[in-house]
């Protein structure tokens, strides 16, 4: 079987016979380990990269990279509510306000995006490809503390790096029922009911710690996991743009919309006379 | 020396300088280095599509702080071409930010993109190009390219696609996307007038019950004078944008090069 899987996840025609390493690297998709990323020539790369990156430390760098972001998760007793806002900020400028925060590693499997919005995207899409091959190799889907595993492990291994990232793994798979892990760059990863990462997150916790109970009816959770962003959305200016709402149950996930804040946030406020201290006067 | 600085005897022993700052000591005092391979050669780059076009535009200046170094360098480029003529190339690639990574990570996906072809036996499709462009920007996630890229053409239903990208190879799919310099004079024009964000139907109710307008795909005629519009707006506020105006749009029948002037000040 291991043959079967190396032969088919390497491109077809690698080995056809290319004179320099050059060539190969043009066919090579695949950046496993530390080694095959570029590194500026000098002693320490990570400094390098912060004095470029970092706008946090260094407000004039030349680089800002996409941040900032509300993303919550929380499990109940139909399931995991998956929720996110959508702005990505570089300083003070929204670079966007329609990111897919929301990352469909497979069928069965979420990950979420804070903190840099490349390391997100490309390390849970690593992930993907990593769960894939371990059905291939078992015969059997991976379960969600294994997959959380491989990615703590992988992040942790580039520790220091300067990657930025607080991610969500959320899933169901029969021998766990529905599980949900914490990963940071830092190399935590923690098993727990409900989280909530990133700039907005107190925000989006003092919602959802005033409302939530394991018992939640379906419909109770989906307008919980809203209404946390909503807030956040509200209170933190990092935060914004449209709502990603996600249901992980037993047969797979189901995605609940991406809407617009605006008029939810009208909606809540008019009919449900939340939000007072906003005037509805225009 | 006397002679010269003869009339003036302090200027000779202790010159005065008529500007703040004095020459180096060399080993007096310290002097720090530092490696810094980056210059932003400023710039704008701009991309829309329409329901069977892509469009990618960016204008020609390119720049080193207050010097202009050329009126004429396209940051506009075919991939996956015939290396003089470009002829039958499927994707565009903009490149804005420093102009050297901007080269060397054009020339590389075009190296991919025509190494896929020979392996695989067919072009490239703009949703793989995109995923493998991300690839290569995260490959040098430690060490950057300093540039943001917008990647255009024409999806496997033949309608316009276009997906832009940060430093380090996060992409999204989008209808638009300004970069470079003046990207938040533009992006917020086509925000307006591309996805009609804040325009709301007149008539259709009071107060908070005006519904807003839909955005509907925009004919190609129309996209051509926004971004013509977008960029001598650009050129009117932004002094790194200017000369030249490149803009490649992509149908099912090519891409066709449009080249029309800037403000040169």
């Amino acid at each position: 079987m291991d043959s079967l899987v190396s032969t088919y996840s390497q491109p077809a025609f690698e080995d056809e016979g290319y004179a320099s390493d050059e060539l190969q690297e043009l066919i090579h998709t695949k950046p496993s380990s530390s080694l095959s990323f570029a590194l500026p020539p000098m002693p320490r790369p990570s400094a390098f990269l912060r004095a470029l990156t970092d706008d946090h430390a260094n407000p004039n760098c030349p680089i800002k990279l996409a941040h900032g972001t509300t993303t919550l998760a929380f499990r109940f007793q139909g399931g995991i509510i998956v929720a996110t806002d959508s702005r990505a900020t570089a300083g003070n400028w929204i670079a966007s306000q329609t990111v897919k925060k929301v990352i469909e590693i497979n069928n069965c499997l979420l990950g979420t995006m804070a903190g840099g919005a490349a390391d997100c995207q490309y390390w849970l899409a690593y992930l993907g490809m990593e769960c894939r091959l371990h059905e291939l190799r078992h015969k059997r889907r991976i379960s969600v503390a294994a997959a959380s595993k491989i990615l703590s492990n992988l992040v942790y291994s580039y520790k220091g790096m300067g990657l930025s990232m607080g991610t969500m793994c959320a899933g169901v798979t029969p021998q766990e029922g529905p599980a949900l892990y914490y990963i940071d760059s830092e190399g935590t990863r923690l098993a727990g009911n409900l989280f909530c990462v990133g700039s907005g997150q107190t925000f989006a916790y003092g919602v959802l710690d005033a409302e939530y109970h394991y018992n939640l009816t379906e419909e109770e959770a989906l307008e919980l996991g809203s209404r946390s962003i909503l807030a956040a959305t509200h209170r933190d200016a990092y935060s914004g743009g449209f709502i990603n709402l996600y249901h992980v149950k037993e047969d797979g996930w189901v995605k609940h919309g991406f809407r617009d804040t605006n008029p939810i946030f009208w909606k809540t406020k008019l009919e449900k006379g939340e939000f007072s201290n906003v005037t509805a006067n225009l | 020396m006397d002679s010269l600085l003869g009339s003036n005897p302090t200027l000779a022993s202790n010159p005065a300088y008529s500007f703040s700052k004095a020459p180096y000591n060399s080993a007096a005092d310290n002097k720090e280095h530092a490696f810094y391979p980056y210059t932003d050669n400023g710039g704008s780059t701009l991309g829309i599509t329409g329901e069977d076009f892509c469009i990618i535009a960016g204008d020609t200046r390119s720049t080193s702080g207050y010097s202009i170094n050329t009126r004429y360098s396209p940051k506009v480029f075919r991939i996956g071409g015939d290396d003089e003529t470009g002829e039958g190339a499927h994707i565009i690639l903009s490149v804005v930010g420093f102009a050297a990574d901007g080269t060397a990570l054009k020339e590389r996906l075009n190296a991919i993109v025509k190494m896929y072809k020979y392996q695989h036996g067919k072009k490239i499709s703009v949703k793989a190009c995109a995923q493998r462009l991300a690839t290569i920007l995260y490959g040098k996630r430690f060490f950057p390219y300093y540039v943001t890229a917008i990647l255009g053409g024409l999806d496997e239903d033949g309608k316009g696609a276009l997906y832009s990208y940060d430093p380090v190879g996060s992409y999204e799919r989008e209808q638009c996307r300004a970069a470079g310099a003046a990207a938040s004079l533009i992006m917020p024009f086509l925000d307006n007038q591309v996805n009609y964000k804040n325009q709301y139907l007149p008539g259709t109710g009071e107060g908070h019950d005006l519904e807003p307008r839909q955005a509907l795909p925009l004919p190609r005629h129309d996209v051509e004078q926004l971004v013509r519009d977008a960029f001598t707006s650009a050129t009117e506020r932004h002094i790194e944008v200017g000369d030249g105006l490149q803009m490649l749009v992509m149908t099912k029948n090519g891409i066709e090069e449009l080249y029309h002037p800037l403000k040169r000040d």
